[in-house]
């Protein structure tokens, strides 16, 4: 209350002060330490403190086994997209078709189907147009008679590109949906 | 008690210099290179102002006085200047134009500062205070009416001085502009650096001129949209863990301590906290469609909000009742509000074909977002109640905007030199700045915090 007291009286010392007040404010605030208090108002800063989190863990699946289900699955798995779509291109009906035909025949199999975008617009609305791009690819291999328990959908938006550049040729390569055979995968 | 000012030399080629300087208009970049002090600082800071340097308030910051032997721990009066520089508001004299170097106790000659064309001086002074730390104390005098406008003293330990200085900014900056300062205040953003495959992502937190930056979560998976909670403490954002599945986590800074919650099939993105704590808004895919739901924090009661089959992400809210948020119902992303318990969405935007990532000014004013109208992506505004609307940035892959506590500038990602950068701009497009970490990674997606409680 000392200091809120104090603040105040600085305050109004403030704005009453014209240059008639100087001699009064050379008093208030002369090198004397009684009447410096008067012009201070005292606080404690605390310390700052942030306890650090890290997460272990790696991104990439392990290596394929030939014989595995991954192993002898279509080979073509990245799926290209053009800019702000989700609609398959015509050149790709045919590797998702392959691939969906491997599913229907393999029942065993799983996917993991993974929809990325380039870096342009904004993150969370390119994590819903990744999603689009895999539930696109989804969609064609259940067309096929692939089921649904075999196929699943992730997103990453614009956050796992493949190429970091920023033209024409990166943000082709990042527009895509990778077809990832999940017996690779322990978890 | 005016020793200092015996030293004064009417130095009369620096005052010219100091007049003309503030003639010149237009283009004045200035690069402040913060030493290492007692602590790891990462970051360079460019500060860009490209207008409104020619009506910026001319104030004299001197020296801190130093009572002890050796140097200062921290230049205190540098901290203070760049933060008032960076508001575009503030025009701080070089300290080659300083006529004089007067220290906490003294009393400005106040006809000698006139002369240097300074509106207002800052004097401090720092010293030991034992096992306590230090003491930094400053005056704020008033030129032209030859008055003490404000005065301060702050015990401080080692880390908390450049808390200090920045408080001495806000004090500066409120006291003269009747604004709350924002200077002492934090701002989170997510960084990536390493090569494809072998990616680090970090939640970093800085102070909010970007030094002093540390993580607060360290991951191989991707971190996207961080939102602070009101408390200044938690913050939410989404997590890959495991490469399977977003999630959705709420964690204190302070404590470390993180709670997973939400991660529902599909997409679990873009949080937002309540203006009054309790709920977070956010976007889920687990129905099929994208839509906006409210999750009420501690019971998990999950409310759907919106109900279409387009895509309806990046909810905020503009008050505890409203939501914003980012649609395609009518082709290409708009923005819209709607009630947090639902009901039909309006449309806000108009103006181009791409409005999105809205962020809602603290007083509920204004919307900034991220807008492209075929110059590629910027960060533009809208008044709520007049509809105006204004392109502040002109870089063509600008996003995530974050406004200030004090609603003064909004801090957004942008990208220089190839690398994702952080930018700020006032709200009226005068000032722009932009900050570049130096640890060799991306920046994105900055949050500024609010005002800690």
């Amino acid at each position: 209350m000392q200091t809120m007291n104090r603040h105040k009286l600085l305050d109004v010392i403030g704005k009453l002060s014209a240059p008639g007040f100087a001699v009064v404010l050379l008093a208030a605030c002369g090198s004397s330490g009684d009447t410096r208090d008067t012009a201070l108002d005292p606080g404690v800063i605390p310390t700052p403190s942030v306890t650090p989190v890290t997460i272990d863990g790696a991104l990439d699946g392990q290596a394929l086994d030939p014989g595995s289900i991954s192993g002898q699955a279509p080979v073509e798995r990245v799926i290209y997209f053009d800019y702000d779509e989700a609609e398959l291109r015509s050149e790709y009906l045919a590797i998702v078709a392959e691939h969906g035909r491997y599913l229907a025949q393999t029942p065993a199999g799983r996917v993991r189907l993974e929809g990325h975008t380039d870096e342009r617009g904004t993150r969370e609305y390119n994590i819903a147009l990744g999603e689009a791009r895999a539930k696109t690819v989804a969609r064609m291999l259940q067309l096929q008679g692939v089921s649904s328990a075999q196929v699943r959908t992730v997103s990453y938006g614009e956050e796992l590109p493949v190429d970091e550049a920023h033209n024409i040729s990166a943000w082709a390569k990042n527009r895509r949906v990778n077809i990832i055979y999940e017996d690779a995968i322990q978890n | 008690m005016n020793a200092h000012n015996l030293n004064d030399s009417m130095n009369w080629l620096a005052l010219t210099l100091c007049r003309l300087r503030s003639l010149v208009p237009a283009l004045l970049v200035l690069v402040v290179l913060t030493p290492f002090m007692a602590r790891p600082a990462a970051a360079v800071i460019e500060i860009e102002i490209t207008q409104g340097a020619d009506n910026a308030i001319p104030i004299a910051i001197v020296p801190f006085g130093w009572s002890a032997a050796g140097e200062a721990p921290e230049d205190i009066a540098a901290i203070v200047a760049a933060d008032l520089q960076r508001s575009g508001n503030f025009a701080p004299l070089n300290r080659q134009d300083l006529v004089a170097t007067p220290v906490s106790g003294d009393v400005p000659l106040y006809a000698n500062w006139r002369l240097t064309g300074a509106d207002f001086i800052v004097i401090g002074g720092m010293r030991p205070n034992g096992s306590a730390g230090y003491v930094i104390e400053f005056q704020l005098f008033d030129v032209l009416r030859q008055s003490l406008m404000k005065g301060l003293s702050f015990q401080v330990s080692e880390q908390s001085m450049r808390s200090a200085a920045h408080q001495i900014a806000d004090a500066v900056y409120e006291e003269i502009l009747g604004i709350s300062g924002a200077f002492n205040t934090e701002i989170a953003f997510v960084s990536a650096s390493g090569r494809v495959g072998n990616r680090t992502y970090k939640l970093q937190l800085a102070d909010a001129d970007g030094l002093n930056s540390q993580a607060m979560l360290t991951s191989p998976y991707p971190i996207l949209s961080p939102a602070w909670a009101p408390d200044g403490v938690r913050i939410a954002y989404v997590s890959f863990e495991g490469r399977l599945n977003s999630a959705i986590y709420i964690q204190d800074k302070e404590e470390g301590t993180r709670v997973k919650v939400i991660a529902r099939d599909g997409i679990n993105g873009a949080p937002s906290f309540s203006p009054d704590g309790t709920r977070l808004a956010l976007a889920l895919s687990y129905s099929g469609e994208l839509n906006i739901y409210v999750l009420d924090i501690d019971s998990r009661k999950l409310s759907p909000v919106t109900d279409s089959s387009a895509i309806d992400t990046e909810p905020v809210w503009a008050d505890n009742d409203t939501l914003v948020f980012t649609s395609d119902r009518s082709g290409g992303p708009q923005l819209y509000e709607v009630p947090a318990t639902g009901g039909r969405p309006s449309r806000i935007t108009f103006e181009g074909n791409y409005n999105s990532d809205p962020s809602v000014s603290p007083d509920g004013s204004t919307i900034a977002f991220v807008h492209n109208g075929g110059a590629g992506f910027q960060i533009a505004t809208i008044d709520r109640a007049s509809g105006l609307f204004q392109t502040l940035t002109q870089g063509t892959i600008d996003e995530s905007p974050s406004f200030s506590p004090n609603g003064q500038m909004i801090l957004y990602a942008t990208e220089k030199e190839g690398r994702g950068t952080l930018g700020a701009v006032s709200v009226d497009g005068a000032v722009v700045q932009s900050l570049s970490l130096d640890d060799g990674g991306n920046v994105r997606e900055p949050a500024w915090s609010p005002y800690a409680r």
